[in-house]
């Protein structure tokens, strides 16, 4: 299976707002922390290598500044 | 030096070569007397090939260096004869614990499986292990050990190699057809030969504190802190060795003080912090390391070969130096023998470094991935770590990415051109290119282990299930396996089902336990052609003695 890349959230502002509120009340090292057990939380929960290679290659596309 | 063991003193003695009027010739040479020389040697002498073995030291390591002991490394001493005594003198292990701060938040077992011979890991100090693999050489006709003789120049000849070699009655001169260089991570030889092993080096400092103390305040397993309370934002290692010595491992960071570190006055407190007012204890011995993970770009050149430390070298998690250099050795000696009498095909030597250097890749990625994850090369890297060992003591899925060194066991060689693939299916993962298991079985009505009945030379195991199946046609098979140019002894698993007492044409163990039947997927007629190193060359689900042949060909070396 490839890495789903179209609209897949049924409510996208619902959750947007979710994943943000999480963050609200935390320091940048609590935010870290938190971000990287979703992270492996939701890894395991795709569990396919090879999606995860792909959802990780976009992921470290750096953007030139400008 | 220290109080638990004292170093034997072994007798340099001159050797005749050095008064001989020419330069004496010798089959094979080995330089450095460890644990992989010494395996080396042992292996060579029994399979009646003559070897000398130079050493620059006269006793046996100082210090503690490797510690544990994988069931493959113990699996190889014993066909050298050296495993009981290890095993009865090391600590046996097969549990390993990890703790995140103040909890345990996983433990598991290198050996869920019942039935073998050896455990997954001793304990030893290395100088306990190298003094029997001395006194093994002791016993056996064939190895030619010279202490006090260190190796200073080296010439590579058309067919050979002339070393030049320092004693305390001044220096001489030898030659080999074949030298094997098995002297370690700063290795003399690699150096006079002008070659490099080239690699990652990891800016970091780790604390070795053995201190002596009562078995009775742990048990003798692996166990591993990360940001324990007692040593916050670093890890620490605590492992039992004989003579209720324990080995304690503080990462240090880059930026310690090493001169500082090694005084006694700073290790007794942090010891002391660690293990806490109650516990007594005594310090051994302590040493302040940093490491690197690197090999050479080829394993053999010309008539030089390496092994061992002085090929590869890796971190000390995951316990894969000895380990690979002891199966270094096992997997050299016999090609070497088959070379030295031309038994050998044109591709046999040139396996070992096939095979070896893709162990020495998969040893240290494994070594470089468990240092990745024990020491955090950026933030990042490091709240990962952490989320995953926060998340490990209630998520099992997070269990498996816990990486406090993935202890060794041995690589699987399924890419070796010695291999035959599989033409049929087998639902066995002892695949051609891995050591073929262990299981208890039964020979001549005693107790036994399977691996005991091999090595050292080529056996087909064939499976059965009653006598009937070994038919006059089998029996022919059988004798022209036995009748080859490098002969192959048939031995059948028999199953315990049926009465195999009166059978007498072959050899037999019977599985009374169907663990080598379920362990190899064998059934009636299936065949598995087993190296002298004990590694499956292929397999078949019919017993015939062209295919076979054609298997064991191509394991020495032929048609690749």
């Amino acid at each position: 299976m490839a890495l789903i890349t179209t609209p897949n959230i049924a409510r996208p502002d619902e959750f947007f707002a979710a994943l943000t509120d999480l963050h609200r009340e935390l320091t940048p090292a609590q935010s870290e922390a938190v971000n990287a057990k979703l992270i492996l939380l939701l890894a395991n929960h795709i569990g396919d290598n090879a999606v995860l290679a792909e959802a990780m290659s976009i992921a470290a596309e750096v953007r030139d500044e400008r | 030096m220290l109080n638990t063991y004292t170093f034997p003193s072994y007798a340099y003695r001159p050797s005749a070569d050095q008064r001989a009027a020419q330069i004496v010739r010798h089959p094979v040479v080995v330089v450095g007397a460890g644990p992989v020389g010494m395996g080396l040697a042992v292996d060579l002498a029994q399979q009646g090939q003559p070897v000398v073995v130079l050493d620059d030291n006269n006793t046996v390591s100082v210090g503690s260096r490797a510690v544990c002991y994988g069931k493959r490394f113990l699996d190889i001493s014993d066909r050298l004869g050296v495993g009981q005594r290890a095993v009865d003198k090391g600590v046996t292990w097969n549990v390993g614990r990890v703790f995140f701060e103040q909890d345990e938040v996983y433990h598991f077992d290198m050996l869920p499986e019942q039935h073998h011979r050896r455990p997954a890991f001793i304990n030893l100090q290395q100088y306990y292990m190298e003094e029997y693999y001395v006194d093994r050489i002791a016993e056996l006709e064939g190895v030619d050990l010279r202490w006090k003789n260190k190796l200073v120049a080296l010439q590579q000849l058309d067919d050979g190699v002339r070393l030049t070699i320092d004693t305390p009655d001044g220096s001489y001169q030898i030659e080999a057809d074949y030298l094997v260089a098995c002297d370690g991570a700063g290795s003399a030889t690699r150096k006079l030969c002008g070659l490099e092993s080239k690699g990652q080096i990891f800016e970091d400092h780790f604390l070795i504190a053995d201190v002596v103390m009562d078995p009775k305040n742990f048990p003798p397993e692996r166990w591993f802190w990360f940001n324990p309370p007692f040593h916050e934002g670093q890890s620490t290692l605590l492992h039992r060795q004989a003579d209720n010595v324990w080995r304690i491992d503080f990462d240090l960071g880059w930026g310690a003080d090493v001169e500082e570190e090694k005084k006694p006055e700073n290790i007794i407190p942090r010891v002391r912090k660690f293990l806490g007012d109650e516990v007594e204890f005594e310090l051994e011995w302590a040493s302040v390391y940093t490491f690197t993970c690197r090999r050479m770009e080829q394993f053999i050149h010309n008539r030089i070969i390496f092994a061992g430390d002085a090929a590869h070298q890796v971190s000390p998690f995951g316990a894969r130096g000895a380990n690979s250099g002891l199966e270094d050795a096992d997997n050299l000696a016999w090609k070497l023998v088959h070379q030295l009498r031309g038994s050998a095909g044109p591709g046999l030597l040139a396996s070992y470094a096939a095979e070896r250097e893709f162990a020495a890749d998969e040893n240290i990625l494994n070594s470089t991935r468990s240092t990745d994850f024990i020491t955090p090369k950026n933030a990042a890297s490091r709240a990962l770590r952490d989320a995953v060992l926060e998340l490990a003591r209630d998520y099992t899925f997070a269990r498996p990415l816990i990486n406090s060194g993935r202890l060794s066991v041995p690589a699987l060689l399924t890419q070796s051109p010695l291999n035959t693939p599989d033409s049929d299916h087998f639902d066995s993962k002892v695949v051609p290119g891995a050591p073929c298991t262990d299981g208890a079985v039964r020979r001549d009505g005693e107790q036994d282990y399977l691996l005991s009945q091999l090595g050292n030379r080529f056996v087909v195991l064939l499976f059965a299930d009653q006598p009937s199946e070994i038919t006059a046609e089998l029996l022919q098979h059988a004798a022209a396996l036995n009748e080859a140019d490098v002969p192959v002894e048939t031995l059948v698993v028999a199953s315990n089902q049926h009465d195999w007492q009166s059978f007498t044409a072959l050899p037999v163990v019977i599985d009374h336990l169907a663990v080598v039947a379920q362990r190899l997927d064998g059934r009636a007629g299936s065949s598995y052609l087993i190296r002298p190193d004990q590694l499956v060359a292929g397999r078949s689900r019919h017993f015939d003695a062209d295919q076979l042949q054609a298997m064991q060909r191509r394991a020495l070396g032929f048609n690749l």
